[in-house]
């Protein structure tokens, strides 16, 4: 059962770093097209917003094929998320910028987008710092509450993708879908268990009423009392 | 259609063409290790049997400026008509017929027509005009265009007093356009339009070929606008009508996003679109760690153009 484990986990390891190889070999055969630097940019970019959806679609996958193991890829999947944005982000600062701060500077602050990049890579650098099982031991309860940030990652990194768009609206409108679902099926489930805990309401409600009502009698002819 | 004329050459000047051959070859092998991985090798493959090698330099033309490699010109193109993905233009655009090419120049002017192309570049001297070309997503390339002067095509069609704009219209041909077909996006068929004395302006020509060559049907064939300091959807391609106009013309991206596209789109570091900065350019075909080009006003032509919009707010213009 372990080395079974080992293995797959060796092939998540290994599955996550095949895109990264793909890039750089269609950057060292030049591959890449016209803007090859733009090309390498978006396309870490876009397997960053990739591993972000894998992170959030183990929850539902669990619930819906009721295979517990999946929690324990989720780790390794929000790190590459993590990883893709570190990447994305050192070739927007050292290969298109050559670190000219200056124009980095400008280039951040008129350009909205990028807002949106960086409010999601500060969210998605924050879960990675306390990802492991050593932070989540110290931070208990607060554990759960601060990685629930990981939606607003997502949904910052999807506007990021949108607004800095010049034409094509169709894989952005896909990954939105995604997002969508995603999300939805997380709405869905807090409602089911809303209306549950509804559904237990009139019960207890009952009882509390029965309770008010004596003491609304009491406190009426404790009014009475008073006049 | 387009007559492919050369200059004559004395057959002293003319090299054996094997020994030509074979002189470029080594040239070639030489400047492709100098400049190994950055792609420029390439380009020096399509001046080989181009048809305008040597023509004369349009007045403005900047020798001091590396083009960008042809092949990367070639593949890397908006054209909306045919598809929103710059690799996909260039197989799509091959399917536009540009054989025979008529061009209708009406409006305010004293003789209004239709003319063949090939009348029309009959009477027009073609030069070369090395310039700068910057879009507005922030990438830039350096293109030795073939072409001639705006102005003197308009001239021959005696504009009246009357003319204040200049309406070009680029070919509608929903059969091999899909986007076109499907009514995608903009407002077909793609409008511009410029003020009359940016048109009658020497730096403005109309684009017939690239590199020596005729023009590539992906790059606008077989007639495109070219106005250097203005963003590239001003630069339309395949025009098909010339209208001198009283009013400005309603153009195509203005049209679909007024606050993003302004009518005047002169390139300018200090006006950012509304959604990324224009302060810098990633120069195609420069290196893997060739940082970005910081952005000019005017796109560098300053010199020439700054005093077409003296006293405008270029904010509010923009
Ligand atoms: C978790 C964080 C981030 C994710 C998931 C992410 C993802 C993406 C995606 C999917 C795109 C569009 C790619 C395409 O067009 O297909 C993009 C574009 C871009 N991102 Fe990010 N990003 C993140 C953080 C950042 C940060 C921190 C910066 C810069 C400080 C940044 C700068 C950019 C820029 C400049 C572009 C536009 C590229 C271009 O069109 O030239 N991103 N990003």
């Amino acid at each position: 059962m372990l080395s079974r484990l080992n293995t797959l986990w060796s092939w998540v390891i290994i599955a996550g770093l095949l895109p990264l190889l793909w890039l750089i070999i269609n950057t060292a055969f030049d591959n890449l097209g016209g803007n090859p630097i733009q090309a390498l940019h978006i396309r870490l970019g876009d397997w960053s917003l990739r591993f972000l959806y894998l992170t959030l679609a183990i929850t539902p996958l669990q619930k819906v094929t009721q295979w517990r193991g999946m929690a324990d890829y989720r780790q390794m999947l929000g790190l590459y998320a993590f990883f893709y944005a570190t990447l994305h982000l050192l070739v927007y600062l050292l290969v298109d910028h050559g670190l000219m701060w200056r124009v980095i500077g400008i280039d951040i602050v008129e350009s909205s987008y990028i807002w949106f990049g960086i409010l999601a890579y500060s969210i998605v650098f924050g879960l990675a710092l306390t990802s492991s099982k050593w932070a989540k031991k110290r931070m208990g309860k607060n554990w759960k509450k601060f990685h629930r940030f990981i939606y607003i990652a997502a949904i910052a990194a999807i506007i990021h993708y949108f607004w800095q768009l010049k034409g094509n609206l169709a894989e952005p409108l896909f990954y939105s879908l995604i997002i969508f679902l995603l999300l939805g099926f997380r709405v869905l489930v807090w409602l089911k268990n809303r209306k549950f805990s509804q559904l237990m309401i009139p019960g207890s409600q009952k009882v509390l009423l029965a309770a008010e009502k004596k003491a609304v009698v009491s406190s009426k002819s404790n009014k009475l009392n008073v006049k | 259609m387009i007559i492919k004329t050369k200059q004559a050459i004395l057959a002293s000047e003319i090299t054996d063409p094997l020994i030509f051959k074979e002189r470029r070859k080594i040239i070639k092998a030489m400047m492709a290790t100098l400049v190994a991985g950055t792609g420029i090798a390439s380009s020096l493959a399509d001046t080989d049997n181009s048809i305008w090698s040597g023509l004369p330099k349009g007045e403005f033309s900047n020798d001091s400026l590396m083009p960008t490699p042809a092949e990367i010109v070639k593949n890397y193109t908006n054209y909306y008509e045919f598809t929103f993905n710059k690799k996909d233009a260039t197989k799509l655009a091959q399917s536009l017929p540009t054989d025979p090419w008529s061009v209708e120049i009406s409006g305010e002017v004293e003789t209004p027509g239709n003319y063949y192309l090939e009348d029309i570049l009959r009477q027009q001297t073609l030069q070369e005009y090395i310039y700068r070309f910057r879009c507005v997503e922030a990438w830039s390339m350096v293109v030795p265009w073939v072409g001639f002067s705006l102005g003197s095509l308009l001239k021959k069609a005696k504009p009246l007093s009357t003319a204040n704009f200049v309406k070009f219209t680029s070919v509608y041909r929903p059969e091999v356009m899909p986007n076109q077909l499907n009514k995608k996006m903009l407002d077909w068929p793609y409008v511009e339009g410029l003020r009359m004395d940016e048109a009658m302006h020497p730096l403005t020509i109309l684009a017939v070929g690239m590199y020596g060559d005729t023009m590539p049907k992906q790059n606008g064939a077989p007639l495109r606008l070219v106005v250097p300091w203005k963003y590239g959807f001003k630069n339309i391609k395949a025009i098909v009508k010339i209208e001198l106009l009283k009013r400005p013309p309603t153009t195509t991206w203005n049209k679909f996003a007024p606050l993003e596209y302004g009518f005047y789109a002169n390139i300018n570091p200090a006006v950012a679109h509304p959604r990324w900065s224009q302060s810098s350019e990633r120069q195609l075909g420069s290196g893997l760690f060739t940082p970005r080009r910081e952005t000019e006003i005017f796109n560098g032509y300053g010199e020439q153009v700054a005093s077409l919009y003296n006293n405008m707010d270029l904010r509010h213009f923009f």
